[in-house]
């Protein structure tokens, strides 16, 4: 009886602590939601505060409107075309990567793996400067070029996430192929590429985030307002000395974020346990 | 007849040098990349670092100059190291504590906690966005919601901003990358469960507390992954960029100036590009140092279970 009733006292207790704590934790994304609603000069007057007084759907119109002539809809368009031509091809360069890598004996192999795993932990802003560098000798600057073109050569991340996945599958799978005149390329193909979607479904999420939050790449490289992405508009936008209507600011803001929290709720189990596995065997 | 032969042996490859061919053409993507956006920057990088190169006229070879200049007579470089090193003391350990805590107590199987767990997982999905950015920056400013709330629980009488308060402006970039603890804290989560039961319950039979337990068996455990947390989360607190960038712009009077903004604001604000490679190239230098430190002291703190088969 009395160890009972001090089980429900400890479950209660968890319960309303991490409650408590999950509201503090979220307040922040709450109070730009909340603010997107509000009327614009309520913002900060009443800030605190997480409920409008009415709520103001206008704002969203209004921030749609965007600035210098240029709408949202561009930059939300110009934000889909880069973050999934790269994630294309950091989806697909990976995995074929990671299969050379994981199932193919070459010579020389031991080694440049060991390269790839130092380009891992490589910092990296040593790239920044020399690469803009080259970008500007490739006349590449104010085009999505630097924005994507890297991308189709292989993520050592990713290269490595779906290489700890594929050494998972069983290999008598490749050797009965192979005996039935499949060649490492239809092997590939037809065996490989089924059996480790898991891991690129993980990859494709963690690319799109990536990608969608890339801001250093947009700040560097494009430099006319109709080519903006999203997070480099945002930016311009929120610059504290012209904005005056805080609440459409806030409502663009909320906006940019729904592409990833809707990949978040479609993929929410997968990339729990993909974030899991890949943490644990490196 | 013989010819034929021949041309058949000549193109006819071995199986072996096949397979090897095969490989490298699997890899050529990664190799070629490798060499166009990886290795030829960096050693361009080394070049450029020895001259006075502004993107407009030609490179003049400076030699150590710019090395020189950086370690003898530029404030802003020491400034920007101690903010970059301050910044990563303080965010990395309370960050992976923070996520340790949280998974232990996520590790049971109550009720509710996948929901928990994704919600408290929800501030990392959004963390990296300039719109968390610019929240941030609002909420912290002297008219935002922190001021509103202290000052309405009586906690403060004037309200100042803390983004340009040089010794709060720090600690509101230090809070929101503890605020996103969750890729650490999920990968805590697996490497908890995989602890055999057994350990604690040999300890619950020797009468250990769970203090003990936590010290003795979680925590040694857990060391290969408190390593990789650790070094993943070092690397990239020193890139940061984008949360001082936008939160508070490397001010005031430099208080936030990370290491990456410096050299951003060296290369592409006032064109030393030379100068700015310099920069990056003592950077690798220092995060090599620390990675090296990292993984030396390794040998006495983590602990790799022997497979007994």
């Amino acid at each position: 009886m009395k160890v009972k009733t001090s089980r429900k006292i400890t479950t209660v207790s968890f319960h309303t602590f991490i409650i408590l704590l999950g509201i503090v934790m979220l307040y922040p994304i709450i109070w730009m939601v909340a603010s997107s609603l509000k009327p614009a000069d309520e913002v900060f007057r009443n800030a605190a505060s997480l409920i409008p007084s009415k709520l103001m759907w206008q704002n969203y119109v209004e921030g749609w409107k965007g600035f210098g002539n240029v709408s949202f809809a561009t930059f939300f368009k110009n934000s889909f075309v880069v973050t999934i031509l790269a994630v294309i091809g950091q989806v697909i360069s990976s995995a074929v990567v990671a299969y050379g890598f994981a199932r193919i004996r070459f010579p020389g192999r031991k080694i440049l793996f060991a390269a790839m795993i130092i380009t891992m932990l490589l910092p990296a802003q040593i790239l920044l400067i020399p690469q803009y560098i080259m970008f500007v000798g490739f006349d590449w600057i104010d085009t999505y070029l630097p924005l994507i073109i890297p991308h189709y050569f292989g993520t050592p991340f990713f290269i490595f996430l779906i290489m700890q996945f594929i050494q998972g599958i069983p290999r008598e799978l490749d050797e009965s192929a192979n005996i039935d005149g499949c060649g490492k390329f239809r092997t590939f193909i037809q065996i490989i590429i089924p059996m480790t979607l898991p891991a690129i479904a993980t990859t494709t999420v963690f690319s799109f985030y990536w990608k969608w939050d890339d801001f250093m790449g947009p700040l560097l490289y494009l430099h006319s307002p109709m080519k903006y992405t999203v997070s480099i508009a945002l930016k311009s936008f929120s610059d504290p000395s012209s904005v005056t209507n805080w609440s459409a600011m806030f409502a663009m803001s909320t906006l940019s974020l729904i592409p990833s929290f809707v990949i978040f709720l479609c993929f929410q189990r997968y990339l729990v346990e993909g974030i899991s596995t890949t943490g644990l065997k490196s | 007849m013989t010819e034929k032969m021949l041309t058949r042996q000549r193109t006819r490859l071995s199986p072996k040098l096949k397979e090897g061919l095969t490989g490298y053409l699997f890899i050529l993507p990664w190799l070629v990349g490798l060499l166009i956006f990886t290795i030829y920057p960096i050693l361009s990088s080394l070049y450029y670092s020895m001259t006075d190169y502004n993107l407009l006229t030609e490179a003049n070879f400076v030699g150590l100059k710019n090395y020189m200049d950086i370690f003898t007579k530029d404030a802003r470089f020491l400034k920007s190291v101690k903010v970059t090193l301050t910044y990563t003391f303080f965010q990395v350990p309370l960050k992976l504590g923070f996520a340790l805590f949280i998974a232990m107590l996520f590790k049971g199987n109550r009720r509710g906690v996948n929901v928990y767990r994704s919600l408290y997982y929800l501030p990392s999905i959004f963390g990296g966005s300039i719109a968390i950015a610019i929240m941030w920056r609002q909420i912290f400013g002297r008219t935002g919601a922190v001021n509103a709330i202290l000052k309405s629980l009586g906690l403060i009488t004037t309200a100042k901003s803390w983004i340009a308060s040089p010794d709060t402006a720090l600690g509101t970039l230090i809070l929101l990358a503890i605020w996103q603890f969750g890729s650490p804290m999920l990968i805590f989560l697996a490497g908890l469960r995989q602890i055999p039961q057994s350990y604690y319950e040999a300890a619950s039979i020797d009468g250990a507390r769970a203090w003990r337990k936590f010290l003795h068996i979680t925590l040694p455990s857990l060391s290969p992954i408190i390593f990789f947390n650790l070094l993943m989360q070092t690397i990239s607190s020193f890139m940061s960029f984008t949360q001082s960038y936008i939160v508070t712009g490397g001010g005031p009077t430099d208080e936030t100036l990370m290491y990456a903004l410096y050299i951003y604001d060296t290369g592409f604000m006032n064109y030393r590009m030379g100068y700015a490679s310099a920069l990056s190239w003592i950077s690798l230098v220092i995060i090599g140092i620390i990675t090296m430190v990292i993984f030396k002291t390794s040998n006495y703190w983590v602990f790799y279970e022997s497979k007994a088969e």
